[in-house]
């Protein structure tokens, strides 16, 4: 039993470490200039000189897919931060402390969890503006603050009446002190998991609203926007929407099997 | 009526046997006790006669007679016209061992539903009947509830209702009083007491209460272990415990219970 | 009773306050309608003529109680963009958009459950690792991504529908139908996968509970303690799922109809929001969020008849 579920996580963690090198690597160098084009170099399949081929003006995709995976990765890592530590702000406080707020907030968060991620962060992108990475990181990030909250909530709020909290508040220690040293900690065991979803669900909004034109849009070209191009010279060029498509469902897969995994184990140990 | 002999098993993640040896008769019209603390292998045991025993995660040994029927090495589509016709159960904590969205009457027609030609009206007669039985007031009423609408007292006697409905030859009782008050558990012991003498059904008690079993059932036999400690007469094994293990238990009975229990129903 | 008159009351309140938040936020951001209907050039007369004329002089809260009781007489306002009543481009894409979802839906139902019930079976093995990891991938595929290949395979190789135009629904249901059936695929393949992975958990924590021993004791075999028991005390959480999936479909939507070139709700939203379009936004936006809201309520009560606990809070 030990050994499958370490499995899931090794497999996934490798995949991931594969992907976060390719894009790590592609910040600082790429093989071509990712926005060079050539004209004689146009719609070539994949070859030894361009392991991904190249795409209508002769572009390396290999290079275009790091530099797009990075955008990607990067406006999905923002916003799980902003989301997890604002969700687990608001979900610590009002777990911890209750009362009326309390109950306020977590009937306003069953509304939005209703509603599909991807639905919630279109509409704050039309009120904050189309086309930028930063209202993309935001109105994902927004989006996702209640998913976090509640996973926290809950998690803190069972933690409030376990004895050795209760004996040390007895003994003194300040509300602050108790909720990052004492709880925090034992939440994680649920916070991981919600973070590898947030991540994913995060890498898939960002793809699908930039696919729509709305999300991040050149020149910070993420994986999402790229399809939206591929889409048009499928015929053409298959490969450009080939490879960039096999990235981003790697790049999900990868994490959703650490995820897999983190709950095995936790299930394991409770 | 019951015979289990040189019973062992042995669950494939542990490395002690859970019942090492165990060799038990009930006889017809009996309560039979079975003590032991929890890990003493008598739930096992009773799971072994009720068939409830995972067959594929323990190796098992020996037999088990019901009727001269061999229970323990019986398949699976023969041991399933037993379980509920032949051997009722009843488990411990009654609102978890109901189906919470399942009408307390259609729970106890279940045995009927699957062991019987019985039409829908018998069935309900003797659902009714069954439920008047164990002393539940209202039965009309109580048929159409949902268990989250019962106490734990009265849904255990629903409980004893649904397991006797059939007349099964053997009722086994799996701390059937446990998760009850005081009160109420003196109350479930006397009906069974009634139940035993007004339709002669042969009963195995379990418990980790000595003091309960000393209630209710004529014989008694003490686990520790997975192992048979000690077996006979409850008063005897009361007065003059052999082994220490016995002994150790009954002396973990307050002194005015045991003496309560003297003047009291015996 | 009371407890679905309580639900449906709550039901309309959220949807008043949902619907306050999104005429409010866009009327904030749309700045002034005159203007954008007139463009910039017009004369400050001429504007002021039509903010009277319009009745955008008036108080918000009279405006959208107008605006509300818009969605009873089918009057939403005019689109900046298309100049044209906002009902009338909105309606017929209703209902493209409601039969791409029913179909995607259907799919979602007929593949999960089977293979839900048969995953629940399953406990431990290489098989069961292998379909968690196979489910797992499912899940990472992005519903456009599988529209672009459902588009390339079925429709550009075999043309079995024409990528990119969308036939008629009034004239050539058939053809309309097949292009709706691919995209409804594309949504629905990772959504089965959560919902087989659901599916299989739900049934498995059941399987583990005291009321099955109960059962099995009784002389239930497997199949009799599922059909019996079991199945009906995992509907609850699949229901509530369920209904959340109806949501997530909606959204899958939005996205695969541009992959499809479908012409529904979703594809209007957002090349509104592009075009900062924004009446229509308001319209489709509270159009989608009555699917989502109706859906989650519908699951209460029909969870509530289900499940007799869930009475409780409203007969007291």
């Amino acid at each position: 039993m030990k050994q499958k579920m370490n499995g899931f996580f090794a497999a996934g963690l490798t995949i991931t470490a594969l992907l976060l090198l390719l894009t790590v690597v592609g910040a600082f160098w790429t093989p071509y200039d990712p926005n060079a084009m050539s004209g004689s170099e146009k719609f070539l399949a994949p070859c030894l000189a361009h392991p991904f081929g190249t795409d209508n003006f002769g572009r390396d995709i290999l290079s275009r897919v790091m530099k797009g995976a990075g955008t990607t990765f990067t406006v999905a890592a923002l916003t799980v931060l902003m989301g997890s530590v604002l969700g687990t702000l608001i979900g610590a406080l009002t777990g911890y402390f209750g009362g009326i707020v309390d109950d306020l907030l977590m009937r306003l968060g069953d509304v939005l969890t209703a509603f599909p991620s991807v639905l919630l962060a279109l509409v704050i992108i039309s009120l904050l503006g189309p086309g930028s990475k930063y209202n993309v990181v935001l109105a994902l990030g927004l989006v996702f603050i209640p998913s976090f909250a509640r996973v926290t909530r809950t998690a803190f709020a069972s933690a409030r009446d376990v004895n050795y909290i209760k004996s040390a508040r007895l003994m003194g220690a300040s509300s602050a002190r108790i909720l990052l040293i004492h709880i925090l900690p034992n939440t994680l065991n649920v916070l991981l998991p919600a973070i590898t979803i947030g991540f994913n669900n995060a890498v898939l909004a960002e793809a699908s609203m930039s696919y729509l034109g709305i999300g991040v849009t050149p020149p910070d070209a993420s994986l999402g926007y790229m399809l939206s191009e591929a889409q048009g010279m499928f015929a053409r060029a298959p490969w450009y929407a080939l490879c960039t498509g096999a990235v981003i469902v790697l790049f999900v897969f990868g994490v959703g099997l650490i995820g897999e995994g983190l709950q095995r184990r936790s299930g394991e140990v409770d | 009526m019951l015979e289990i002999r040189d019973l062992h098993i042995k669950f494939h993640n542990r490395e002690r046997e859970a019942v090492s040896g165990v060799s038990l008769t009930i006889h017809d019209g009996e309560i039979l006790g079975l003590v032991g603390e929890s890990g003493s292998g008598k739930s096992v045991t009773a799971m072994s006669v009720a068939g409830l025993l995972p067959r594929k995660q323990c190796s098992y040994s020996g037999a088990i007679y019901l009727d001269g029927a061999e229970l323990l090495h019986i398949d699976r589509k023969e041991l399933r016209k037993k379980q509920g016709k032949a051997i009722g159960v009843v488990f411990q904590e009654p609102m978890n061992a109901m189906d919470p969205l399942m009408t307390i009457g259609k729970q106890v027609e279940e045995v009927l539903r699957i062991h019987t030609t019985c039409s829908r009206e018998e069935r309900k007669r003797l659902a009714l009947e069954a439920l008047a039985a164990v002393d539940l007031p209202d039965p009309e009423d109580i048929y159409g509830k949902y268990p989250h609408e019962l106490s734990g007292g009265m849904l255990q006697r629903a409980m004893i209702a649904a397991a006797i409905v059939i007349r099964p030859k053997l009722l086994l009782l799996d701390e059937p009083t446990t998760a009850l008050d005081v009160t109420i558990q003196a109350q479930i012991l006397e009906l069974l007491k009634r139940l035993n003498k007004e339709s002669g059904i042969s009963m195995l008690f379990i418990s980790h209460n000595l003091n309960v079993v000393r209630k209710l059932c004529s014989r008694v036999a003490v686990m520790q272990r997975g192992v048979l400690v000690e077996e006979g007469d409850v008063e005897t094994v009361f007065h003059h415990p052999q082994h220490p293990y016995t002994q150790h238990l009954i002396a973990a009975i307050p002194r005015r219970e045991r003496k309560e229990n003297r003047h009291g129903t015996k | 009773m009371k407890y679905a008159a309580r639900r449906i009351a709550s039901f309309l309140l959220t949807m008043v306050i949902v619907s306050f938040l999104a005429f409010m936020a866009f009327d904030v951001i749309s700045g002034d309608p005159a203007t954008a209907l007139l463009g910039t050039e017009a004369t400050p007369e001429a504007i002021a003529a039509l903010r009277t004329e319009m009745g955008l002089d008036r108080p918000l809260g009279v405006r959208y109680g107008e605006w509300l009781l818009g969605f009873f007489t089918g009057d939403l306002g005019t689109s900046y963009v298309y100049h044209q009543s906002v009902s009338e481009i909105i309606a017929p894409k209703i209902s493209v958009t409601l039969l791409l979802s029913f179909v995607s839906f259907l799919l979602i139902l007929l593949i999960s459950i089977p293979l839900g019930l048969s995953a629940a079976k399953r406990s431990g093995g290489a098989l069961e690792a292998a379909g968690t990891a196979f489910n797992q991938f499912c899940m990472a595929v992005p519903p456009f991504f599988t529209g672009m290949l459902l588009s390339y395979l079925f429709g550009v190789i075999l043309k079995w529908f024409m990528p990119g135009v969308f036939p008629d629904l009034s004239t050539d249901f058939p053809g309309a139908m097949r292009h709706i059936f691919f995209a409804a695929i594309a949504i629905a393949v990772p959504r089965i996968a959560m919902t087989v992975r659901m599916l299989k958990s739900t049934i498995q924590s059941e399987m583990r509970k005291s009321y099955v021993r109960t059962a099995i004791s009784r002389g239930n075999d497997r199949s009799a303690v599922l059909r019996v028991h079991v199945l009906k005390n995992s509907l609850v959480p699949v229901i509530t799922f369920l209904a959340q999936t109806m949501a997530e479909i909606v959204a899958g939507g939005i996205v695969v109809e541009q992959v499809f070139a479908i012409p529904g709700l979703g594809r209007m939203l957002v090349s509104s929001i592009s075009n900062r379009d924004y009446p229509m936004v308001q319209a489709i936006v509270v159009i989608l969020a009555l699917w989502v809201v109706l859906s989650g309520t519908v699951a209460d009560l029909v969870n509530q008849r289900i499940d007799p606990r869930l009475r409780l809070g409203g007969d007291r």
